[in-house]
């Protein structure tokens, strides 16, 4: 075990889990005015329409097949009858469906953004350097699986990468999993975790503003004059702004719109 | 029974001059910004015309309000629950900004800046979205005053469920302007729409606002409000909408497009309406008798059962006086002269228009006929259908009764009030005629013809006289060990930057009269011995400002 695999394994993983996980307290807690999508449909819609569905369906779908993959250790899915052969057939087909989807609808997404003029004067740096990190990513992921899944002889993730991963979450880090494993699949992950130490800061967050009590609440809502936040009812706290910043400053943290 | 009450507001399109005096006001106050450089607000669109945003009347296109379903229930036209989530990655009924129009600014530098040469330089229209040249091509108001209206006035919602020969005819017949804010309704669609349960509906007056912290941008209130009121700022990726400029409506005061309205034909004031009346109300199963529904929903301010109901719900005494005082209720439950606009989108609007008699005293001032004379005037509100029709599909859901109703009522006051001022007997068959005694008729014609000030707008203040007040009016200095002066709440119980934090702007706005206004002294110094000249209105010399002045008449230097 040399000491890269403890930077790259160990180190690595745990710093960008901390930033993300204080990133996104703290701007919750301070940046709600630039917590958004920043939709640009306004703009464009032509593009906009097949591109953002086929990516987010695509990308929600990756999801799911991830934590099955990651989360669930092997022998629980062989308890409920997913056998190896099984398994492999439900990754390769539902992921390439998946697969398809994603970068589809990231290429189109990306295209439009560099040549519709209007939504690439208002990509900002961070956007740019989030597209690299989450293109990355998709992209890494995508070579590694056809490599050793559909051209190769397949590699049995679930034997290192996932417990690496479920080690890390039980903090007894085991960074020898990840030592063999092809290059491919280590560049994956290592985008993979830096796209979350970015994540914070970045338009992604809009992905934990999942609407889902929508489906519980009444459909008009009331709220009364002293209960909403803002209009001098709010306690400011010591020693912070809250996110009425300025909007000059605003417009300069390109991040933060 | 749960009485709440309305801020509300009437236009009466009679007065209007299409001077768009409201909508840039409004403008100037609330979207001179960027990324809302293509929203009004309040604009004024002419009528027959497409609208801002075009077409928007078209709910076919954009399915905006609500629809009753076979079951008789009230379902949003864009879809329940599960389809608006299913559609949050890409909204399938959003405007784009080219429906409302691509803003632009002019190359101004090159007025100025353009070396010396033979022609003369011009400013070149510059996109606002990219900063490139642009051909305009639309706007907000393009078909004013029916400019262009050959080419456009055809695509007009309302004109295209009528006759052939209206569209042919319309042009020649009537016109009139029609300016639209929110209509802050009782069922308001956006609020029902937002994913997010950002927007809201105050409990106390009713208005309708987006709590921009909670707002996510999903862009869902844009599409399902049918009259396209709410709008998406495109910079900060939040939705904006009117406010009904509710800092000074808490203070009392009228909204910005009100208050510098050249026509004086708004009126603001509160209604009290069932809030638990509302759903069944506009689940109503005929279009035509929405209006009706929407009136059952309002209670009469001065029924001692909806005093007590609403006492009960912790309304004060001061409300429910400018309840009973309201010119709202007068024009809508009393006269019954004003309409809801676009009753068939089921929100139960709460901006409320009276119909222009005018497109049918010029047809008749034209074929010199007597405007001013009751039988003629009726007559022609009877014969001339084009115009009740088209008023019909604003204001009735097509239901030309009630808009005749009104437009008979305006007329017999045209012509009742006519006998008067020229010293003749008054004709009580003219009021009587329309359903109303004469009393009722010259009350009528001082709020619609004279309306004062104080009739127009009776808006009683927000009720800030809490604890919260009296915190914002301390120094925010005042801490125990802090640097302030020791002001009056020094000693209370707010900590080092407890309750009060800096005194923060909004909390000075809320309370400006609270600050200036009370008892007869305007500028209550907050130390003593001092004057806050940021509270000064100006009026009179406050106590303090000046040092005292010396026995030989000069004023001495302060110690």
């Amino acid at each position: 075990m040399n000491p890269l695999d403890i930077l790259l394994w160990v180190a690595f993983p745990y710093a960008a889990a901390g930033v993300f996980i204080v990133g996104h307290l703290l701007r919750y807690r301070f940046d709600q005015f630039g917590w958004t999508s920043r939709s640009s449909q306004t703009y464009e819609n032509k593009w906009l329409r097949w591109g953002s569905p086929m990516f987010h369906y695509g990308i929600l779908m990756v999801f799911g097949g991830h934590i099955v993959g990651l989360f669930i250790p092997k022998p629980w899915l062989e308890f409920f009858g997913v056998t190896e052969h099984i398994y492999h057939l439900g990754a390769t087909w539902l992921g390439s469906v998946a697969a398809v989807l994603t970068i589809a609808g990231l290429v189109i997404l990306l295209v439009r953004r560099r040549l519709v003029a209007r939504v690439k004067l208002v990509t900002t740096v961070m956007d740019k350097v989030m597209y690299l990190f989450l293109a990355g990513t998709i992209v890494f992921g995508t070579i590694a699986t056809v490599l050793y899944q559909v051209l190769g002889a397949g590699y049995d993730y679930r034997g290192s990468i996932s417990p690496w991963i479920r080690s890390l979450y039980g903090f007894q880090p085991d960074p020898a999993l990840m030592s063999d494993v092809p290059f491919f699949f280590q560049l994956h992950v290592l985008s993979a975790t830096s796209l979350f130490l970015l994540w914070p800061f970045t338009r992604l967050v809009h992905v934990f503003s999942a609407p889902l009590g929508y489906f519980v609440r009444p459909y008009i809502v009331y709220r009364s004059r002293d209960g909403h936040r803002g209009a001098g009812a709010v306690k400011a706290r010591r020693g912070w702004e809250k996110s009425e910043l300025p909007r000059d400053t605003r417009d300069k943290e390109g991040s933060r719109r | 029974m749960r009485v709440m009450a309305q801020m509300s507001m009437i236009m009466n399109l009679d007065k209007c001059i299409g001077c768009h005096t409201c909508s840039v006001t409004c403008k100037q106050v609330w979207t001179n910004r960027t990324g809302v450089e293509y929203v009004w607000f309040n604009n004024v669109e002419t009528k027959p015309g497409v609208g801002y945003p075009r077409r928007y009347e078209d709910q076919e296109k954009w399915k905006g309000g609500w629809q009753r379903n076979k079951r008789g229930r009230l379902k949003l036209r864009s879809g329940g629950r599960i389809k608006r989530l299913a559609t949050i990655f890409n909204n399938p009924d959003l405007p784009v900004i080219d429906d409302y129009y691509e803003p632009w600014t002019y190359d101004y530098d090159m007025l100025t800046k353009a070396p010396l040469s033979t022609e003369s330089p011009v400013a070149r229209p510059k996109s606002l979205l990219t900063g490139q040249n642009m051909d305009i091509k639309w706007s907000g108001n393009w078909d004013d005053d029916l400019g262009g209206s050959q080419e456009t006035a055809a695509d007009d919602p309302i004109l295209a469920t009528m006759s052939e020969h209206v569209k042919m005819e319309f042009e020649n017949t009537f016109m009139f302007y029609l300016p639209r804010i929110c209509e802050h309704c009782l069922n308001p669609a956006c609020v029902a729409a937002c994913p997010s349960g950002a927007m809201y509906k105050r409990e106390e007056d009713g208005i309708v606002l987006v709590d921009e912290d909670g707002c996510r941008g999903w862009r869902m209130c844009v599409s399902a409000c049918p009259y396209k009121k709410v709008y998406f700022n495109h910079k900060t990726g939040k939705a904006e909408k009117c406010t009904l400029c509710y800092p000074l409506i808490e203070q009392g005061k009228p909204t910005i497009c009100s208050e510098t309205c050249v026509g004086r034909l708004r009126y603001l004031g509160l209604m009290l309406y069932d809030a638990d009346a509302v759903l069944a109300q506009a689940s109503v199963e005929n279009e035509h008798d929405l209006l009706d529904a929407q009136r059952a929903c309002f209670l009469d301010p001065f029924d001692p059962e909806v005093i007590a109901a609403a006492k009960a719900e912790g309304m004060e005494d001061d409300w429910i006086l400018a309840a009973q005082n309201s010119p709202i209720y007068k024009l809508i439950s009393e006269y019954k002269v004003a309409l809801p606009l676009h009753p068939e989108y089921r929100t139960m609007p709460m901006v409320w228009y009276i119909p222009p008699l005018s497109p049918v005293v010029d047809v008749i001032s034209t074929t010199n006929n007597d405007g001013e004379d009751a039988r003629t005037l009726f007559a022609a509100i009877d014969k001339l259908r084009i115009p009740v029709e088209y008023l019909a599909g604003l204001f009735s859901a097509g239901d030309v009764v009630p808009v005749e109703d009104s437009l008979r009522k305006l007329a017999a006051m045209r012509s009742y009030m006519r006998d008067i001022n020229l010293g003749r007997d008054r004709d009580e068959s003219i009021p009587a005629a329309v359903g109303m005694t004469g009393t009722e008729i010259e009350a009528m014609y001082r709020l619609l013809a004279i309306a004062k000030y104080e009739d127009r707008y009776v808006i009683p203040k927000a009720h800030v006289e809490t604890a919260r007040e009296l915190e914002e009016l301390a120094c925010s200095l005042d801490t125990d060990g802090g640097p302030g002066m020791g002001g009056p709440t020094a000693s209370t119980a707010a900590g080092p930057y407890g309750k009060t934090p800096g005194m923060p702007l909004n909390a000075t706005v809320d309370n400006y009269n609270e600050m200036v206004g009370k008892g007869g002294e305007r500028t209550k110094p907050t130390t003593p011995g001092r004057v806050n000249l940021l509270n000064w209105t100006g009026n009179g010399v406050p106590k303090g400002m000046f040092p005292p002045r010396t026995a030989d008449g000069a004023t001495g230097s302060p110690a």
